[in-house]
């Protein structure tokens, strides 16, 4: 085993925690009822930003984040660098 | 003034029942009237870890639909006269409780008693409804594992819709309670943190109860941890859970069972 895999075996907690906050965005809806608003949202966005800029599925990340008092909505669209640059 | 409290997390087995019993005996300990509810319809246990499967008679449902009187199917307990058990049915199924029938039950109760602690079945369904739908508090079980954390969330959220309090427009009181935790484990990384699984549900922190082999020794014995071993770790946490919900502020610690070079060398022997 190497030293990396050693290390890698050890910390399973943060990818759970990552997947749990990925999947309860989704699984929430903004106040309640409406479980599948996110998945929605990620669609409608995505096809906004291609009519202008062509952008991955895998690209546009929409998370609901819940707090005691408001929920906040986090939109982040990775836009590929224009051709050229660089 | 009455609180009704209910223990619920979605998922069986991550120790509702084991924390009913503890909090109600802890409540109980500090001079609180308290009534623990088992609304495990079909699959009682609450009797068994509070030792007083030999004394049912007569069970929620039977009260329910006017069988019998509620002072019939009380059981007092043999350690502390302020502590009462309700027991569920073991041969009925869920469907024979009906909202009406459980809101008179539970008005009722709410004249004799300080705290009703209502054990809820897992899942999402008629039963673990049936147990929050006219809780004034709710304690959110949960293990610092994914499937439990998901659905607490779940929990949550009928919490937030589905109860009495919630359409009326209040907002039923509701708070984590983190079990079965391992500080080691989740030091190395391999279990979920204590700020991990709070940042996800953002529910304040009632206690955090270790994973401890005390839980199992009191469940053997029919006696709620808090009683069976006061000072043992889940019995320390769980007390000061229990201070918490009755609204002091204490330094939130993980208590844990450290035995000395005798415990060690012959902590197995005793057990
Ligand atoms: N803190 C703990 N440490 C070790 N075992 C525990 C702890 N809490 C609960 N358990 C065990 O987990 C099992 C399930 O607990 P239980 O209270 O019956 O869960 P639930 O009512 O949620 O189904 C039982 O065997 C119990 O002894
Ligand atoms: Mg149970």
């Amino acid at each position: 085993m190497s030293l990396l895999s050693f290390f890698n075996r050890r910390s399973s907690a943060p990818v759970a925690r990552e997947r749990l906050q990925i999947l309860l965005a989704h699984e929430r809806g903004i106040v309640g009822g409406q479980p599948d608003l996110v998945a929605k949202l990620r669609e409608e966005i995505l096809a906004v930003v291609r009519r202008h800029v062509m952008v991955e599925h895998d690209n546009v990340q929409v998370k609901m984040n819940r707090d005691a008092d408001i929920s906040t909505l986090e939109i982040e669209v990775e836009i590929p660098a224009p051709v050229g640059a660089r | 003034m009455a609180k009704v409290l209910v223990v619920t997390s979605g998922k069986g087995g991550v120790g509702k029942t084991t924390s009913s019993a503890a909090l109600g005996a802890a409540l109980a300990h500090g001079g609180d009237k308290v009534v623990v509810i088992d609304f495990d319809v079909g699959l009682r246990n609450l009797d068994l870890v509070m030792g007083a499967e030999r004394r049912v008679v007569f069970d929620l449902i039977n009260v329910v639909q006017g069988d019998a009187k509620l002072s019939q199917a009380l059981i007092r307990d043999k350690r502390l006269e302020n502590l009462s058990l309700l027991p569920a049915s073991q041969t009925r199924d869920k469907d024979a409780l009906t909202e009406e029938g459980v809101a008179r039950v539970l008005n009722e109760l709410r004249e004799k008693f300080d705290w009703i602690v209502c054990d809820s079945p897992a899942g999402i369904e008629r039963g673990a409804t049936m147990a929050m739908r006219h809780a004034d508090v709710a304690v959110v079980v949960t293990n610092p594992e994914v499937s439990s954390v998901r659905d607490s969330d779940r929990i949550i959220g009928l919490l937030d819709s589905k109860t009495e309090k919630a359409e009326n427009g209040d907002r039923i009181e509701k708070h984590l309670l983190l079990t079965r935790y391992d500080p080691v484990r989740a030091e190395r990384g391999e279990m979920l943190k204590v700020e991990d699984v709070l940042e996800i549900l953002s529910i304040p922190l009632i206690g955090i109860i270790p994973e401890s082999e005390e839980v199992l020794k009191a469940s053997n014995m029919g006696s709620p941890v808090t009683l069976n071993n006061p000072s043992s770790a889940p019995g320390r946490a769980y007390f000061d859970a229990a201070r918490r919900l009755k609204g002091e502020t204490l330094e939130m610690t993980i208590p844990s069972d450290k035995k000395g070079l005798f415990g060690k060398l012959f902590g197995r022997r005793a057990a």
